[in-house]
């Protein structure tokens, strides 16, 4: 690769680097690094610092990741095998639990509805909306742009705190005599608003809405310091054309989830007045056990468009993170530059844009008016091009690149191919024509949890993988990481793939039974061996609980600063770095992130000025 | 809390931060940015739901126009009352902060007198979606001017209370409250020309 050798004296070293370059804030002459860990509830309670607020992120979003795995496990073993008794999960489940006299246990009708929304709502808003974003946003915003903290420690704390209330009201939801909310996670009027509609809409969905609206808050303070920390307490040098690609991929997520979740706010406040005061913004001519109800002249469509005014940017809110990670992992493992990082930069742009005028494409078959929907099906498609920009820029980033396989480039490298398989489904759904059949369908289905869900899953590995030796100055289990991944990788695709097929056949999704379909009898046998397909890939996250763990104690210990021979900032700090991250001075940049086998010298950290004989630099 | 010392400390940030605006403001005016998408929210919905029929007409309370001259001129006292802070005039900083503070309770008090008036005229809740707009989009509005006599009310607390000395912190504690201050009433005058343009 090597076109010319530099002979010049060997690379200072970063700590050298940052004494001679770096500035000096007087940072440490408060004292008030001290406050941050006088005792155990404010160092790991009530912290205030961002690399302890990631940390309690991430393990809450993995206790929420389990319970809502769980669940589907629960829904997948009542779709997979009817006929088989759920007995024995009667000692947690209790009532929604029925045994009939041949001592078979079945699984209520309602639960499974419940089921379903729940799984959805975690995983959607509590895993991979709060989980991932909050927690590499926050470990690594500060680290990557040589910044001491966020812009407020303080909003950042409540954003925590905030993320674990509402948690808490869904959780609590769960015990509910009439079970939590069971009307599917986009809580549509009227099952939404009514609070006789079925058993969970009543106290069921009053502790929903409450809990989402808390978890906006969380994401909303956490946004508006991310936005703010990237803008304003970027260190010497650090360019916006210099941040290395999480921190762009953060910071339009932020960017994202500001403009969009207000917005699901004032649809949920409507919602709340309906269902509280009376008022009809949504609801219409409704018999409800043969009386009319006196709601007149709402419009269920309206709550529709500000819901997938959020909804559609809410996906891109969860896979833009890992677009992020993904990109740095990627090219930190080949030993390249990232290909065309301004592409990638401009692509993840481009796609945040696109995300504000595709959402009617989640309701061509609710009666939207086919002329409009033709808009939004050309707009769809287009975000076929950036996406297509980044898959092409990763696939080139790997392309003669001295791979390193570990379990985080496994990750980002599964990333890629998961992010294909399920962007190119996109491209069918997209067709508002294909939508008359698709729609509704387990196609559906298997379309975003490859393309969001097990994508942005792998994305989130792939991180942790990468940076939990600066979260706990410890390696995570490599055999068992490997493990992990080719148990996820292959056993993702066969719950998922056989979908494809359900789908096309014109399966519904969220039914409890399809027993009574006679077309659909002969699906019994994949149905099947999707549950078990789900149940052994739960097994292997399993494998990466216990490593994570583990690892945290007992894992192999890091004994230099910079691992991995990257150029980011984050490495450049103490392994274990104290509240203000470097224990001087703050770094000054002085190159881009991405000078990987650059003029035959391995890597050039961010810390190093231009060296004589250097071709340009970025 | 010390984390607001921190990020209120002049010297800290005068060296680490890259814009002349100050973090905590920046924070501010992004976080004002996500109110402002709730209300387009709720505006769009209004809009696209009075193109589809089925809408009530009639005329908004006199009430609610007043109001918009109390909350403005509490914004203009509560400004005023910033530039008696800068030149430490702190007498006269005293008493604009209370007038600015009044004006505001005024405010949330006629308001409620103007959802009476609504009802009296024959637009009670529950009547039609266009009446409940009008009482959502100015509940919603008034919750937030709440949030924001909370702050005042801090500000007028501490300076009745403390001996007021003009600190940087303390500067920039008023600065936020009278951005968000200004915000609201901004947010009226935008509400109370649309509500009336999009009868």
């Amino acid at each position: 690769m090597a076109t010319a050798v530099l002979t010049t004296a060997p690379l200072k070293r970063d700590d050298a680097l940052i004494e001679e370059f770096g500035y000096d804030d007087h940072f440490h002459d408060h004292h008030h690094g001290d406050k941050y860990r006088s005792n155990f509830v404010s160092h790991y309670v009530f912290s205030m610092d961002h690399k302890m607020i990631a940390k309690q992120f991430l393990i809450t979003g993995m206790v929420w990741a389990v319970i809502g795995a769980l669940m589907s496990l629960v829904f997948r073993m009542q779709l997979g095998f009817p006929e088989e008794s759920l007995a024995w999960i009667k000692p947690v489940l209790g009532k929604w639990i029925t045994v009939n006299s041949d001592g078979i246990g079945t699984l209520q009708p309602d639960f499974y509805y419940a089921l379903v929304t729940m799984h959805g709502t975690i995983l959607v808003f509590f895993v991979l909306t709060a989980g991932l974003s909050g927690t590499f946003s926050n470990l690594l915003i500060p680290l990557m742009i040589g910044a001491r903290d966020m812009a407020s420690p303080l909003l950042n704390m409540l954003s925590y705190w905030f993320f674990f209330v509402s948690g808490t009201i869904m959780f609590a939801s769960l015990f509910l005599s009439t079970g939590p909310f069971a009307g599917g996670w986009v809580a549509y009027p009227p099952l939404s608003a009514l609070p006789q509609a079925m058993d969970g809409s009543g106290a069921g969905m009053t502790l929903w809405t409450i809990s989402l609206v808390l978890l906006v808050v969380s994401l909303l303070l956490g946004g508006i310091n991310y936005i703010t920390t990237v803008l304003n307490l970027r260190t010497k040098g650090m360019s916006m054309w210099r941040l290395p690609l999480p921190i762009w991929a953060f910071f339009v997520t932020a960017i994202l989830g500001l403009l969009s979740f207000p917005v699901l706010t004032s649809a949920f406040f409507l919602l709340m007045l309906d269902r509280g005061v009376g008022t009809s913004f949504y609801l219409s001519d409704i018999y409800i056990g043969g009386a009319a109800l006196d709601h007149v002249g709402g419009s269920p469509i309206l709550y529709q468009h500000l819901f997938w005014f959020l909804g559609h940017p809410e996906v891109y809110i969860i896979i833009l993170p890992a677009f992020g990670i993904v990109s740095e992992v990627l090219s930190v493992n080949s030993r390249k530059p990232i290909f065309g990082y301004q592409a990638m930069v401009f692509s993840i742009l481009a796609i945040a844009f696109l995300a504000f005028i595709v959402w009617a494409h989640h309701m061509f078959m609710s009666g939207v008016n086919p002329f409009i929907a033709n808009f939004f099906v050309i707009f769809t498609l287009i975000i076929a091009v950036p996406s297509a920009v980044k898959v092409f820029n990763w696939i080139a980033t790997l392309y003669g690149g001295n791979i390193r396989f570990n379990p985080a480039s496994l990750f980002a490298i599964g990333f890629v191919s998961m992010f294909i398989s399920g962007g190119l489904t996109g491209i069918w759904l997209g067709n508002s024509a294909l939508d008359i059949q698709l729609h509704d369908t387990y196609f559906v289905v298997a379309h975003f949890h490859i393309v969001m869900g097990v994508a942005a899953f792998f994305g989130m590995f792939a991180g942790i993988y990468h940076w939990f030796p600066k979260m706990y100055g410890r390696f995570m289990n490599k055999t068992l990481g490997n493990l992990h991944f080719w148990g996820t990788m292959i056993g993702a695709y066969c719950v998922f793939w056989p979908m494809h097929y359900l789908g096309m056949a014109g399966v519904p999704r969220r039914y409890y039974s399809f027993d009574n379909f006679q077309a659909f009898g002969h699906f019994d046998g994949m149905n099947k061996f999707i549950t078990i397909a789900a149940i052994l890939t739960f097994g292997f996250q399993m494998l990466f609980v216990i490593n994570y763990f583990y690892s945290i104690w007992k894992g192999k210990k890091v004994t230099e600063r910079n691992p991995y021979q990257a150029n980011t900032l984050e490495w450049t700090t103490p392994i274990l770095p104290g509240h203000g991250n470097w224990p001087g001075k703050l770094p000054t940049v002085q190159r881009w992130a991405y000078d990987y086998s650059k003029d035959g010298i391995d890597h050039l950290s961010q810390l190093q000025p231009p060296l004589e004989e250097e071709s340009a630099a970025h | 809390m010390s984390a607001i010392e921190t990020t209120l400390d002049p010297r800290m940030e005068a060296l680490s931060r890259r814009s002349r605006l100050h973090p905590l403001k920046m924070l501010m005016y992004i976080g004002l940015g996500s109110l402002v998408m709730m209300f387009v929210a709720l505006t769009s919905a209004y809009i696209v739901r009075r193109a589809s029929g089925n809408w009530l007409e009639f005329s908004i309370p006199t009430i609610f126009y007043v109001n918009t001259l109390v909350i403005v001129v509490s914004s203009l006292t509560l400004h005023a009352a910033y530039g008696a802070f800068k030149r430490e005039a702190m007498g006269v900083y005293k008493g604009l902060l209370l007038v600015s503070f009044l004006l505001g309770i005024a405010f949330v008090v006629l308001q409620f007198m103007g959802w009476q008036d609504l009802a009296a005229q024959g637009v009670p809740l529950k009547i039609n979606p266009s009446g409940d707009f009008i009482y959502a989009i100015s509940w919603l509005h008034a919750l937030h001017v709440v949030g924001g006599l909370a702050a005042l009310f801090v500000t007028v607390l501490v300076a009745y209370i403390r001996r007021i000395r003009k600190t940087p912190a303390r500067q920039l504690r008023l600065e936020l409250t009278m951005i968000y201050w200004h915000f609201v009433d901004i947010l009226w005058i935008y509400l109370i020309i649309f509500l009336s343009l999009q009868r």
